[in-house]
């Protein structure tokens, strides 16, 4: 099951997904939803509104520190984009573009 | 779907349920016992007419019946807490599934590992005549959900607060504007599962009720393939 840990393979090694299936890695990537946003233990009860935000500031942050190649920060993307619903992310995304979101990033 | 007449659970769709019913029916014994030996001495004090004016204090009695007491609920206590530290682990999902209430009908979200959104469902209700008899039950779409697969159900609102609530499957969760509630689900059986809104929300109330069905994995792909 996945459980968001990165696999490191040996060189020229495809996942068995793409390998069986004849699609490209992108192919794969768009039919995947077992993903599950590994347990956080600063939120372990049933409330995950702050896990789903502090990933979506973090992704931020990670972005405006690192830039957008940089790996790392997809970790955050991924976990907020499986977390937070779609309006929430829009509305974010909106306050963003007008300077009004409420964490100085 | 609950019969008409019907008095006891509905047959357990999810493992939780399972464990939920066995619960029930333990406990269940455990107060008919009580219940059954506190009527027979409660009658038998009334219709024997003895009084004993001396009997003022009687400290073994008194004991007896504060102990064995205890240490009933403390035996209803132990499986009661187990279970309800399980339903709270959250740790082995497999699927991560956002249900949003919205006023008066619920959608479903389902993203991909490449962040599409790939699925989403909006969900009302049949009108009567066409829903076969099952009225206030069914609805235009439903939500397919994999069996013996965790998922990871989040629990939100549009606008006011609703509930999402599947009685068959033990699981209740307020959808709550701002707030992600997230519950634990892993169906057991292929079937249909009904359940309808637990919070007042305005005119149509009554009126947006939740359809689920457990499929094999390969069939839920099928379905998302298709939507």
């Amino acid at each position: 099951m996945s459980s968001g840990v990165e696999i490191t393979r040996p060189e020229g090694a495809i996942p068995l997904a793409q390998k069986y299936s004849g699609l490209s890695e992108e192919e794969v990537k768009k039919r995947i939803i077992a993903y599950n946003p590994p347990a956080d233990s600063r939120f372990p009860n049933q409330n995950q509104t702050k896990n789903c935000f502090q990933n979506y500031v973090d992704f931020q942050r990670c972005v405006r520190l690192r830039g957008e190649d940089y790996k790392p920060c997809q970790f955050f993307e991924r976990n907020y984009k499986f977390l937070c619903p779609t309006g929430w992310i829009e509305k974010w995304d909106e306050q963003l573009e007008n300077n009004t979101f409420p964490v100085k990033l | 779907m609950m019969s008409w007449g019907q008095l006891g659970f509905q047959d357990a769709g999810s493992y939780f349920m399972e464990e939920f019913i066995y619960f029930h029916d333990f406990t269940m014994m455990i107060i008919l016992g009580v219940l059954s030996y506190v009527v027979v001495f409660l009658i038998l004090g009334l219709i024997s007419g003895w009084v004993d004016s001396g009997f003022v204090e009687g400290q073994l009695i008194e004991f007896m019946w504060t102990i064995f007491p205890a240490l009933i609920l403390i035996q209803i206590a132990f499986p009661s807490l187990l279970l309800l530290y399980l339903i709270e682990d959250f740790s082995k999902s497999f699927l991560v599934c956002k249900v949003i209430g919205h006023q008066w009908y619920w959608s479903y979200e389902i993203k991909t590992e490449s962040s599409e959104l790939l699925a989403s469902v909006d969900c009302y209700m049949l009108p009567r005549e066409d829903a076969f008899g099952m009225r206030l039950l069914l609805t235009d779409e439903f939500l397919m959900l994999p069996i013996n697969v965790p998922v990871r159900i989040l629990v939100t609102s549009d606008d006011v607060i609703h509930s999402w609530t599947l009685p068959s499957l033990g699981i209740k969760g307020d959808a709550v504007p701002g707030r992600l509630n997230q519950l634990n689900l892993t169906l057991n059986r292929k079937a249909m599962f009904y359940g309808q809104c637990s919070e007042i929300c305005g005119a149509n109330h009554s009126f947006m009720p939740i359809m689920l069905m457990g499929v094999y994995s390969w069939e839920f792909f099928a379905w998302l393939d298709r939507l």
